[in-house]
């Protein structure tokens, strides 16, 4: 096992590397003709400014594979540079404090979905065509083609404005500070309650129709034939043989979705003022802070590998195939 | 192809997500004609104002006609859509066909690349390359197109491997056609049926993607009318005109939900076969 998870980290290395080669050639955009003034609502008056200080912290006058070399050993040294806001301060300080509120944004997202969709996926799976599948496949659709910002601003309006029972900014009340401990705990979760929401509906309707999906292919296996045969009961045949194997391809799904969980938190704590590395993101792209911007997506690249890498060795240790031998996921 | 339409008109949903697609096709090209009212010119005398006859989806801020600009917003969706689905398309296409064709380290060089561009979180990545170029129509194609290229590469690759051993590829092989040939004549036209299906479902990927990146500004820019920044301006104005705010998440909706019936129902009648595939390729992102 051992081996294995050391195996899986040796062949992320060329990714992590990609993963800096990429970020590095999207620093070779900046545009060598001036930004056009009048380029919408983009703040561009600093951009003249903003080009010399990249210049001079990229070394953009140098061959390309020195700048190359000299950046991923700041990288290396997790020196990102400092912001271009008015308060200069080293990108990473900025990026560290809103970290944690992303990754437990997202976490809470993460578990969310697999907990309501493994019992979905199974109830509509071993019921196939029933009413509760068909309800279930129609939300699916629905949960696919709905914009997240749209649902949220539709929940903004009937929680927030119209009933009145839910904050719909921030993570805290103003009057946080003069609260109980417990009334800020239950303060900071009200304010959780429809970011969630939003995050998790268009993720719960793919992994439920995935789950529906593997299970379907699993029942109609042999072993469960013979499971069957055996006299067992359909409890213990479907929630342990068939379960199990159904699970197999979600773990897969889970990671390889992650970038576009992570991405959506990007348009989440935006529309919900919460302060994470989505709303960074797009607080620098309008004020054209390049470090924060190169910084936030090498960070952020480098969470979703390490979150991949986690997703591959779960694989492996639910399913002792793929350990011995062959490819990993392929 | 008889056995396809028959297939197809069956299944209701996907004929009616087909005949939804088809008319708001008809509306965005019609949309100079359909429209009440100038997208562009304010009114000062009507500004937010409510659902009416003469307005029948409301007016924004400045007085607009939210039903006239929805018409031409349309006109933008469909077209970041279409191209942006062209471009990844074309360039999945290449990258697949050399993959699977050439094989060695040709195939390991651009998997590798593949499995790069579907760690980096695409949002993120979209973002970070918009805030260097400026945000208009041309770029927001062009990235939504070069970072949406992976699935189709798979597809194309998975299917090169199957028919490369194939014996009518083999035989023409045999009799000397050039490489190029035998991919061009042979080995594609057996391996489109695939990338059609996964392109029509890359089209509502690709609204669904603009449409947020004109939510937050970042994407087509005013005055131009796009479903996503009409709701970006209706979000500050929720509290007094909802209608701003619901009827373009409302058309985004429908087209989504009609290319996904569609696309869907194309791959179920063109063969059982690419329910396996199509399910693999929309497993990898």
């Amino acid at each position: 096992m051992l081996w294995y998870a050391l195996r899986r980290l040796v062949l992320a290395l060329p990714l992590l590397i990609g993963i800096t080669f990429i970020s590095f050639a999207v620093i070779h955009l900046a545009p060598g003709e001036p930004v056009d003034l009048q380029a919408g609502n983009m703040n561009a008056k600093s951009s003249a400014q903003a080009r010399q200080l990249l210049r001079e912290m990229y070394g953009l006058d140098q061959p390309i594979a020195v700048q190359y070399w000299n950046w991923l050993g700041r990288i290396a040294r997790l020196d990102f540079g400092r912001s271009f806001a008015p308060d200069g301060r080293p990108v990473l300080h900025k990026i560290g404090e809103r970290l944690p509120v992303t990754l437990m944004l997202n976490i809470a997202e993460l578990l969310i979905i697999v907990a309501l969709a493994i019992p979905i996926g199974m109830a509509s799976a071993t019921r196939q065509y029933s009413l509760f599948d068909k309800v279930t496949t129609v939300f699916v659709f629905i949960g696919f083609a709905t914009p997240d910002f749209w649902l949220a601003l539709l929940l903004m309006i009937l929680f927030g404005v119209e009933l009145g029972w839910l904050p719909i900014s921030g993570l805290r009340s103003l009057n946080w500070e003069y609260m109980s401990g417990w009334r800020q705990q239950g303060d900071f979760l009200s304010h959780l309650v429809l970011p969630i929401l939003v995050a998790t509906f268009g993720g719960l309707a793919g992994f439920s129709r995935y789950m529906r999906q593997s299970m379907l292919e699993v029942i109609r296996q042999d072993y469960i034939q013979s499971a069957r045969a055996k006299g067992l009961s359909e409890r213990v045949v479907i929630g342990k043989h068939a379960l199990r194997n159904a699970m197999l391809p979600l773990v897969t799904i889970l990671g390889l979705s992650l970038p576009g969980l992570i991405g959506g938190s990007v348009i989440v704590e935006s529309i919900f003022a919460i302060p994470g590395m989505g709303q960074l993101m797009v607080q620098a792209v309008f004020e054209r802070d390049y470090p924060v911007i190169m910084g936030n997506l090498v960070i952020v690249a480098v969470i979703t590998l390490v979150a991949n890498l986690l997703a591959d060795i779960a694989y492996g240790v639910v399913d002792p195939r793929i350990r011995l031998g062959g490819r990993g996921r392929r | 192809m008889k056995h396809f339409w028959q297939a197809f008109a069956k299944n209701r949903l996907a004929v009616a997500g087909g005949a939804v697609v088809l008319l708001l096709v008809v509306l965005a090209l019609l949309a100079p004609l359909l429209a009440p009212a100038d997208p562009h010119r304010p009114d000062v005398h009507n500004m937010l104002g409510a659902p009416s006859a003469k307005h029948p989806l409301g007016t924004d801020q400045l007085g607009r006609d939210v039903l006239s600009r929805m018409l031409y917003g349309s006109r933008v969706s469909l077209a970041v859509g279409f191209v942006s689905v062209g471009i990844a398309a074309a360039i999945g296409i290449v990258l697949g066909a050399l993959a699977g064709y050439r094989g060695g380290l040709v195939d390991a060089t651009i998997m590798r690349l593949v499995d790069l561009m579907l760690v980096f979180p695409r949002f993120f990545l979209l973002l970070a390359v918009l805030a260097f170029l400026r945000p208009s129509i041309w770029t927001i194609m062009a990235v939504i197109g070069l970072t949406g290229w992976m699935g189709v590469t798979r597809l194309v690759r998975g299917e090169f491997l199957a028919l490369k051993e194939r014996e009518f590829v083999l035989w023409s092989q045999a009799v000397g056609a050039a490489g190029f040939r035998v991919v061009w004549r042979h080995i594609l036209p057996n391996a489109m049926a695939p990338v059609l299906v996964a392109m029509t479902l890359g089209v509502p990927a690709a609204i669904l993607t603009e449409s947020g990146l004109s939510f937050l500004g970042l994407g087509v820019q005013p005055p131009f009318a796009t479903w996503g920044n009409i709701l970006n301006e209706g979000k500050d104005a929720i509290e007094i005109a909802w209608w701003l705010s619901f009827y373009p998440g409302l058309a985004i909706l429908v087209t989504v939900l009609s290319y996904n019936l569609l696309g869907e129902g194309i791959r179920d009648a063109l063969d059982p076969r690419l329910r396996q595939s199509r399910r693999l390729a929309a497993s990898r992102g």
